[in-house]
């Protein structure tokens, strides 16, 4: 038993890269034998090679970069008003009994809706995406942090009034803190969306961008680039998550469940 | 701090009062104990003197001055320890004093800290320890302003036995040396007993029972002891003490 865990250990950074490797080779095998026709679906080398064309020709490095700013603009713009929102009404009543059920009432139309509207408005440019997609990720990190801050032990804030602690000290040091766990939650929610909306709304209209490129790509059928896209919205989703994991592991060393890497228990 | 409640009433809302016409006189530096039957009001009577509750009626006086709201000098117990989760045991300790330099604050929650034994583990998280650690974490936290009164609110109910008992010494040992006025609430007679210089017992919303204990610090658990015990016990027992029965109606007499 002994045996069998050490080794488990060693390879325990590999263990989440097996699978996606093994598709992949599984894959190439199959375009390869010719079993999967590659006017069907490319294999992973034709991808590769569609992957360093575009990188050389700068088409990639472009397309990424327009997106990659419209995702973040806009997950900046709408995030700040959507944790604005939250503590705002978190903390004062009467905020709360001014805005909540408006915003509530806008939360229900899915906003890849407004696309058509949003084209009339502000054309097929950056401001259409970034206004999508901060519409996009507003609610979920007002949402949270509303439930963040209304989940904070009233017996700690009890605690810190005793002690003397001011209000601003008292959000400083008591209620923002406490939120925070259901922040993260809902940041990690929002870059989801964030991408989500983005793909969508490039595809539909626009004249750059990741989802423009593989749009493009379908019409003259290099099917290569348009799997080179999907992967790289994967890739793109991994990051985001990666970093949503670098903050939690920052922000909440406090907490059991983040501080340290999975301990595993010594086998007996 | 002397403490000094006259026809103190509380009452939540339209309900019924929970505590009526409440008289209560605290010296400074005295140890009273507070014991009675759970929903007694014990706890709301502590809650008042600490400020966290105004009176519906009555009159609270701290040092001989009305009670306003919160008193800087006096710090409370709950019965959960109550610390932050994101901070440290020394930043938790240090929340206990305000307006002081980062340096000094510091260095008083490392001697509050070795007052409750805990020095060695000032960089650790709270939930890494265990809950008597963490209560006397609380209790360094409470100690470090050097207040003059000091309210535990059943502070010792969640732990066990032995930790209990090690807590009890630790807080007898501390109010010697301090001198700080402290009043406990608990339905533990025996630990009333054990640390109190006086034992009150609350029933019907007011004192029922005011029982001086000049037992010997520290106080051995000998016949002496027992007696005290067996006769507050006794007393919150009596059958015209249950809820619902009023003593001495004609049909008893």
């Amino acid at each position: 038993m002994r045996g069998t865990s050490a080794a488990i250990r060693r390879f325990e950074p590999v263990l989440p890269w097996i699978l996606p490797v093994l598709v992949i080779a599984v894959w190439q095998l199959l375009g390869s034998l010719g079993v999967i026709s590659s006017r069907i679906m490319p294999t992973p080398v034709q991808v590769a090679e569609a992957a360093v064309r575009l990188t050389l020709n700068g088409e990639l490095p472009h397309s990424l970069a327009v997106s990659a700013w419209r995702a973040f603009a806009g997950f900046l713009i709408g995030g700040s008003i959507g944790f604005v929102f939250g503590l705002l009404n978190g903390v004062a009543r009467l905020a709360e009994r001014l805005t909540d059920s408006s915003i509530q009432m806008i939360r229900n139309v899915p906003h890849l809706a407004l696309i058509p509207l949003v084209i009339v408005w502000f054309g097929i440019g950056d401001d259409g995406k970034i206004f999508l997609v901060a519409l996009g990720v507003l609610f979920p990190i007002y949402l949270n942090t509303l439930h963040g801050i209304r989940s904070v032990d009233p017996g700690l804030i009890e605690m810190g009034r005793v002690y003397g602690l001011g209000r601003g000290a008292l959000y400083r040091k008591v209620i923002l803190p406490g939120a925070l766990p259901s922040i993260l939650v809902g940041l990690r929610y929002a870059l989801g969306i964030m991408w989500l909306t983005l793909i969508v709304a490039e595809t539909i209209s626009s004249k750059d961008g990741i989802g423009y490129m593989a749009m493009n790509a379908r019409e003259f059928f290099q099917l290569d680039v348009v799997v080179l896209c999907i992967l790289l919205y994967a890739l793109l989703g991994k990051v985001s998550d990666w970093m949503a994991k670098g903050l939690e592991r920052s922000w909440l060393k406090w907490h059991p469940h983040f501080g340290r890497p999975h301990v595993h228990p010594p086998s007996a | 701090m002397s403490i000094d409640l006259q026809h103190v009433t509380k009452r939540f809302g339209n309900g019924p009062a929970v505590l009526e016409g409440l008289n209560l006189a605290v010296r400074a530096g005295e140890f009273v104990a507070v014991v009675g039957r759970s929903g007694c009001g014990k706890s709301t009577l502590l809650r008042l003197i600490a400020g966290l509750e105004a009176p519906s009626g009555g009159v609270i006086l701290r040092d001989g001055r009305p009670a306003a709201g919160l008193d800087p000098s006096a710090r409370v117990m709950f019965q959960d320890p109550r610390l932050l989760p994101w901070q440290t045991v020394e930043q938790n300790v240090m929340l206990g004093v305000q307006g002081l330099g980062r340096k000094e604050a510091r260095e008083k929650a490392r001697e509050a800290l070795r007052l409750v034994g805990l020095e060695e583990r000032a960089r650790d998280w709270p939930s890494v320890l265990s809950g008597g650690q963490k209560q006397r974490v609380a209790l360094a936290r409470a100690l470090i302003g050097n207040p003059r009164l000091l309210l535990f609110d059943e502070p010792l109910g969640a732990l066990d036995a032995l930790t209990r008992i090690e807590m009890q010494r630790l807080i007898e040992r501390l109010w010697l040396r301090q001198g700080f006025t402290a009043l406990l609430v608990t339905h533990d007679v025996s630990e009333a007993v054990a640390l109190a210089d006086r034992v009150i017992l609350i029933e019907r919303g007011a004192v029922a029972l005011d029982l001086p204990i000049p037992l010997a610090r520290p106080r051995e658990k000998d016949n002496g002891f027992a007696w005290f015990e067996k006769r507050i016990l006794d007393r919150v027992l009596e059958p015209g003490a249950l809820p619902g029965k009023t003593a001495g109606t004609p049909f008893e007499r």
